[in-house]
């Protein structure tokens, strides 16, 4: 928000008590409330409950991090930062790490641009347009787990499942591990997320195309401006500021990854496709050591945080560099 | 006249039936003739366990007889998810002070499971005078539940690996004498065997559990396999890594090449493993005997039989299902004595436990004839004297962190994404790692 710098100065309101705060110069009244007791109460509900459930969770893990808590909440020794000091010696944690990266490299890539193409096929097709929304969002809404049994139970078995059929019909020889290999495990992962969740930013894509004026293609076209062009010189660029934001939470929905992995693949073959929030559940709730995995959880917090400050500064550069 | 009470956890109803012994009888009670089984007027007993298929219907015709014996006892038994999710809860329901009376638990589980913090001890003499002791159990497995000279838990069966096999291919391949497996020694004939039934069916031969999510099929082969040829994965306190490399390769390479070969199905999660059997698609199956319900009730031609020695012992992986109590504050009184009728109860029946497949633990069903007319679940009833428990340490026992990480790495050796070196040297690694970490729960032994 830029300060508002009114064109031309209003005429102070006689019935408004001039200025709040002492010695704040006459603004123009109207303009800038200031800070009312009225607005802190009806915001007042909201803060509780955002203190509540997120800053007073964030300083207790914080807290807990620096301890040997077990799941019981007993034994709570003070071990400083012991916790982070394993968390980096542990090649475990590295590698459960680097899983969350790959699968966010390797997710975030195709559902931006699939999102992007299906949303300039849906604005181009004139024609039943509402069948092309309903069908590429419709996965959108199934639960995880449903497309994960779906995937796992009939897509990808080896030998019977549709995929397989799928080579087969095109003479590629079946019998893959789709989930079984750690080869294609990560890949299937990836398929099953990019056919679930593409249809969120093919709707986020969709609603700023409707947004772009008609009257720029009208002046385009009159100028002789192919199609090709159009897209290029005008329907992208235009694009610019909802790619940057589909992005951030394409990115950060990815690094959350684990509902798809537990369920299809339980992290396997041999820790292949074991993404770092797995590896907490397993430190906290299987080996009972909450202390450990709140160390493991504050390092992943780390990389998030700085993930989504990263991306708008990037983003302020290029467009400073225009 | 009493108002009836309002609140069922008051222990007023100690007062009644048989439990009238240790009972407080409250004034009320005086003069007040026992009502047949009210709820209100019955001991709470709260049961949780995670038996489920074959196990929990055999478990839910016991608890039901179990109930008609007993008017006195409001038995409320609750099923959870079997693994680790099961042991979670355990652990958190005492912290939260709302514990149920009575639980089962792995008994390799009990060394990382706080017993004296989690868990009550079991008064001894409140079961002898049910008519149980510890001479009606082998030593071994006894031992297993006692910690810092008390008993923690009492053994309910073992349960092994065993080898399935499937009668018609057997016969086919020319391995049945009088429809049992001709006996089987060293490594070296089993494979031969597995080639033959090969030969005879063009399939792979044998199925198990090779990968899956938290899959422990891995290290149950492993740990069966490795015994046999007298190795050990930890010393006998549990403190420190003896793992014989020698031993423990020699191994890893047969199970590697078992999978190369094409005698063992290569990729196959642990219910797929029993699918591929069901269907009758390979000869033999190496798994837990408890799948044994599944196979009986769709008259699947097969049998059941000790793994063979492979390796120079005859020994199996095996766990043991045991009963534990977990921590209470204020334990004592009715509650508590139903919980220890219940496991003499369930101990003196295990021969309709035992139709599920596992080996009691209770010696004197042992020669109950009507365990020995089961079949084929008497027939490896021999294996109680080789069982493999794991060393008792923290990280160890069913669903355990080691289970699933080192059944992780074994896999890779089965389905061939890691060499049996690369597979010892991290399961050297991980094993390193869980003794360089202290027991995250309070109070326990190691």
């Amino acid at each position: 928000m830029t300060a508002v710098s009114p064109t031309a100065a209003p005429a102070p309101r006689a019935d408004l008590p001039a200025g709040g705060a002492a010695g704040a110069a006459a603004r123009p009244a109207g303009v800038r409330r200031k800070w009312t007791e009225h607005g802190l109460v009806f915001v007042t509900p909201f803060l509780l409950i955002y203190a509540l459930f997120l800053l007073w969770p964030l300083v207790y893990g914080a807290g807990m991090s620096l301890t040997s808590q077990n799941i019981t909440g007993t034994g709570a020794e003070f071990t400083g930062l012991d916790n982070y000091a394993e968390a980096v010696r542990d090649p475990a944690m590295w590698s459960s790490l680097w899983n969350t990266v790959w699968f966010t490299v390797l997710s975030t890539v195709p559902l931006v641009i699939i999102g992007l193409v299906l949303a300039l096929l849906a604005h181009q097709l004139r024609v039943v347009q509402w069948l092309w929304r309903i069908s590429w969002f419709a996965p959108f809404m199934l639960p995880s787990s449903v497309v994960c049994l779906l995937f796992a139970q009939m897509i990808f078995p080896s030998g019977f499942g549709f995929a397989d059929q799928l080579l087969a019909e095109f003479g590629l020889e079946p019998g893959i591990g789709w989930l079984t290999d750690a080869r294609y495990a990560m890949l299937s992962v990836v398929l099953t997320t990019v056919w679930w969740t593409v249809g969120f930013n093919f709707l986020l894509y969709l609603a700023a195309l409707q947004s772009i004026p008609q009257h720029l293609y009208e002046a385009a076209e009159l100028d002789g401006a192919s199609a090709w062009k159009r897209l290029w010189h005008i329907t992208l660029p235009m694009l610019r500021r909802t790619t940057g934001l589909v992005l951030v939470l394409q990115v950060l929905a990815s690094l959350k990854i684990f509902d798809q992995v537990y369920l299809m693949t339980g992290g396997g073959p041999d820790d292949s496709t074991r993404p770092v929030l797995q590896y907490v559940y397993q430190q906290g709730f299987t080996g009972y050591r909450i202390g450990y995995a709140s160390a493991v959880s504050y390092i992943f917090f780390a990389l998030i945080l700085l993930v989504s400050l990263v991306q708008p500064w990037l983003a302020r550069r290029k467009e400073d560099s225009k | 006249m009493n108002p009836p009470l309002p609140s069922r956890r008051r222990a007023l109803a100690g007062g009644l039936g048989a439990l009238a012994a240790a009972g407080t009888l409250g004034p009320f009670a005086a003069g007040c003739s026992a009502p047949a089984a009210s709820a209100s007027g019955a001991a709470r007993l709260r049961f949780w366990h995670l038996f489920s298929g074959g196990d929990g219907v055999n478990l839910a015709k016991m608890l039901d007889a179990f109930g008609a014996d007993h008017p006195d006892i409001d038995l409320e038994a609750v099923t959870l998810q079997w693994g680790a999710p099961y042991y979670t809860k355990l652990g958190m329901a005492g912290v939260g002070g709302r514990a149920p009376e009575l639980a089962a638990l792995h008994l390799a589980r009990l060394p990382g499971f706080g017993p004296g913090t989690l868990l009550d001890p079991f008064d001894l003499d409140l079961l002898a005078e049910h008519g149980v002791t510890e001479k009606d159990f082998p030593p071994d497995i006894w031992r297993r539940g006692r910690v810092g000279g008390k008993q923690y838990a009492i053994p309910l069966d073992t349960h092994p690996m065993v080898l399935y096999f499937q009668t018609e291919i057997c016969e086919k391949a020319g391995l049945l004498k009088d429809g049992k497996l001709a006996p089987i020694r060293g490594a070296e004939e089993f494979t031969e065997v597995l080639r033959r039934v090969k030969q005879a069916t063009g399939r792979p031969a044998l199925v198990t559990e090779t990968l899956g999510a938290e899959s422990v099929g891995g290290w149950r082969l492993f740990s069966t396999f490795y015994s046999q040829t007298g190795g050990k994965v930890l010393s006998a306190d549990g403190k420190r890594l003896v793992i014989d490399d020698a031993k423990a390769l020699r191994v890893l390479e047969w199970m590697a090449s078992m999978t190369a070969e094409g005698l063992w199905v290569r990729r196959v999660d642990a219910l797929g493993a029993v699918g591929v059997f069901n269907l009758g698609k390979t000869g033999f199956l190496l798994g837990g005997e408890w799948e044994v319900t599944t196979f009986k009730t769709n008259k699947v031609p097969f049998s059941m039989t000790r793994i063979p020695d492979l390796f120079g012992r005859p020994t199996a992986q095996a766990d043991c299902h045991s009963f534990v109590l977990p921590h209470q504050d204020d334990r004592g009184g009715a509650p508590n004595e139903a919980a220890h009728t219940l496991v003499a109860w369930m101990l003196k029946h295990s021969v309709d436990w035992a139709a599920g497949g596992h080996v009691p633990a209770y010696l004197p069903v042992l020669d109950d004839p009507a365990y020995l007319k089961l079949d084929p679940q008497s027939e490896y009833r021999s294996v109680l004297e080789d069982v493999e428990l794991d060393a008792p340490a923290w990280f160890n026992g069913s669903a355990s962190r080691m289970w699933i990480e080192l059944g992780d790495v074994f896999s890779g050796v089965l389905t061939g994404s890691r060499t049996p070196r690369s597979a010892l040297a991290e399961a050297r690694e991980r094993i390193r790692g869980f003794l360089d970490t202290p027991n995250p729960l309070p109070g326990a032994a190691s």
